[in-house]
């Protein structure tokens, strides 16, 4: 059974007097224990509001509403209420942000903030979590942890401050963490890093991962399964290498050619997607991706296109998707 | 190409310097470095000498004053007759010349300050404390959200609000006159100016802050809402608190004086007070016009001092500002 099982997640933002926001419109996936999975997609297709459903940490007010189930372990996160919600964040599921220095409070030193995460759901003593954070601290590498324990944020360079967040997400020793975006704020070499430490983690203590990137490199680099989202929906889902080498649905195809290469020519114009994510099909008239698609036919609009599947588990939402190509030619 | 041996010992040296001062700025936080940067404001440094000297003279002066304030020596030894306009002026005994019941006015200018002082930083500390415990609960529980947030923090504000609403100084008149005139009226009526001040601005900082990932963060991590706001909230708030509260003392040192000029402050007259020093002088305006003088001469440096300070702090912690 998967450890984390979300199934027709809705996310909607209502105002009066405005139009009704399907940030999320029907989100399915699973994440099996000690899995990677990636959950990829441009700006505003829903990514980062799926990880905060799932954290419970949406505003609970009028106008925000979720729908759907995401069922950890037998429970529905969605269902919880604020105090137990408030006992699961940390300690069985807990979230890398995107930007280190502005997650970090600025006015209190770093070990107080690892701290008091073991302070909280561990009921450590004081003493007891500042020897811990030390060795948290020295297991996602910072050199000299008992010092840095002292030190602000602001004393941190970037890629040291997100392995300080990273330790504080890992402290309980979660089942679940939601990484969202977490290198987009560094430089690269800093990413690899960051990433590197983060593959580590998972294998050592068998953490499932949510990988939540724009990033097909990240991708690549090391999710087992990808998800592919577009305007609040799934539309491909695979394992990572038949993904990458036979994806079908035309916008995961949009997305790989839109990708700068090194080995290009010089001033070889990229390949972007036509138009921009404002310029969707609502899902209930048919494809939402229909009116940027360069394979659209009659089909696509009026119903809904549903997930097909196959064999190998490759599911992808299309009605006139890439034919299935053999690895050379994928490759070329 | 080598160093000379000497060149060599000098470049180690100068590494170890450095590294010296690497491990020097360990631990550095905000307002340390707000502390470090207030020193190169040479308005700071004004201020901060001027307070310097003003806390002394308040803090020892009236140890070492050369007669006590309250002695009506001029009139005993037949020199001062107010009541025929004979008041003499400074001499080689009496620095600033007698008041016009024969009283030092030096010596009364000096214990004077040690008044002003207490009565300043009392009745700012008693705003203070006010606001920011209704600001604090007030933006806890709007940013915290809920119905009973709002309805929480609606009804704090609203209260602040009618506070607003009125002139500081009739506000503080019209506590003052509610009390009944006594030292510690005129220190709670100064005080409850500031409260609505320090209240929305404690208020309007913690809803702010309420909304930045380091929230988001900790609440991800299970952090409760209590904690989130007393452990990260609030120390993210503070500092244009703790800036106001410094410019708060100049105007409180102000109002003091004004409601002791309006008769309404301590009414033992004959403790020595900067603003019933000067409402006293009115009347021998014509005779001696320096009894007027010093008095206000001493408020206004003093709340030059506060004010100079105050600004070059919210300079220190902007961090806007920061390089």
């Amino acid at each position: 059974m998967a450890l984390l099982d979300v199934q027709d997640l809705s996310v909607t933002f209502s105002r009066r007097g405005q139009r009704t926001v399907h940030a999320v419109d029907g989100v399915s996936f699973t994440v099996d224990a000690g899995e990677v999975v990636g959950l990829v997609g441009e700006s505003g297709c829903g990514k980062s509001v799926t990880s905060l459903a799932l954290m419970g940490l949406l505003p609970r007010q009028r106008g925000v509403h979720v729908g759907g189930s995401a069922s950890f372990d037998g429970t529905d996160l969605l269902k919880l209420d604020p105090r137990s919600m408030r006992d699961v964040r940390g300690r069985d599921v807990a979230m890398i942000f995107q930007d280190p220095l502005s997650s970090l409070n600025p006015v209190v030193p770093i070990g107080i903030q690892v701290t008091e995460v073991l302070v909280r759901h561990r009921d450590m003593s004081r003493d007891a979590a500042r020897k811990e954070a030390a060795e948290l601290l020295d297991r996602v590498g910072i050199p000299d942890p008992r010092r840095r324990l002292k030190e602000y944020p602001h004393q941190l360079s970037g890629g040291m401050r997100q392995r300080a967040l990273i330790a504080m997400a890992v402290a309980c020793r979660p089942r679940l963490l939601i990484a969202d975006e977490p290198t987009t704020a560094l430089d690269v070499t800093i990413q690899a890093q960051i990433l590197e430490l983060l593959k580590e983690l998972v294998r050592d203590s068998g953490t499932a991962l949510i990988m939540i990137t724009h990033d097909l490199g990240v991708v690549a680099g090391m999710c087992d399964t990808i998800n592919v989202l577009y305007a609040g929906r799934v539309v491909e889902t695979a394992r990572r290498k038949e993904l990458f080498a036979g994806r079908r649905h035309p916008y995961t195809v949009g997305l790989l050619r839109s990708i700068p290469r090194l080995d290009a020519g010089r001033g070889e114009k990229l390949t972007p997607i036509r138009g921009s994510v404002r310029d969707v099909l609502p899902w209930t008239e048919g494809c939402a991706f229909a009116p940027r698609c360069d394979r659209r036919v009659d089909a696509c609009v009026g119903e809904p296109p549903a997930m097909t599947p196959t064999h190998t588990g490759h599911e992808f939402r299309c009605v006139n998707p890439f034919p299935l190509v053999q690895p050379e030619e994928a490759r070329a | 190409m080598t160093l000379a041996p000497g060149k060599k010992k000098e470049k180690l040296d100068r590494l170890a310097e450095l590294s010296a001062v690497h491990d020097d700025e360990r631990g550095v936080s905000l307002w340390r470095e707000a502390m470090r940067r207030l020193r190169r404001n040479p308005a700071a440094i004004v201020g901060a000498v001027i307070l310097a000297a003003f806390v002394l003279v308040a803090v020892i002066g009236p140890f070492l004053v050369p007669y006590e304030p309250t002695d009506t020596i001029g009139v005993r030894e037949k020199v001062v007759s107010s009541g025929h306009g004979i008041i003499p002026g400074p001499s080689a005994d009496h620095w600033l010349g007698y008041d016009h019941q024969g009283r030092d006015e030096f010596s009364r200018m000096v214990v004077g300050a040690r008044q002003t002082l207490i009565v300043g930083i009392v009745s700012t500390l008693i705003g203070l404390t006010i606001g920011v415990l209704i600001g604090g609960v007030a933006g806890a529980a709007a940013g915290l959200g809920g119905r009973w947030g709002r309805l929480v923090d609606n009804v704090l504000m609203r209260i602040v609000d009618m506070m607003l609403s009125l002139p500081s100084l009739l506000l503080a008149v019209s506590v003052a006159a509610l009390l009944g005139p006594s030292l510690v009226t005129v220190m709670i009526a100064v005080g409850m100016v500031s409260v609505p001040v320090f209240a929305r601005l404690l208020r309007g900082a913690m809803i702010a802050q309420a909304n930045r990932d380091y929230v988001l963060a900790a609440s991800s991590l299970g952090v409760r809402k209590s904690k989130i706001a007393i452990s990260h909230i609030v120390p993210n708030s503070l500092a244009p608190v703790i800036v106001q509260a410094t410019l708060t003392l100049a105007t409180a040192i102000i109002e003091v004086a004004a409601l002791s000029f309006l008769g309404l402050g301590n009414p033992d007259s004959a403790v020595p007070e900067w603003g019933l020093m000067l409402a006293d002088a009115q009347k021998y305006l014509d005779v001696r016009p320096g009894l007027a003088i010093y008095p206000a001469v001493g408020i206004i440096i003093t709340a030059l001092g506060f004010t100079l300070l105050g600004e070059a702090m919210r300079e220190a912690l902007d961090p806007k500002l920061r390089r």
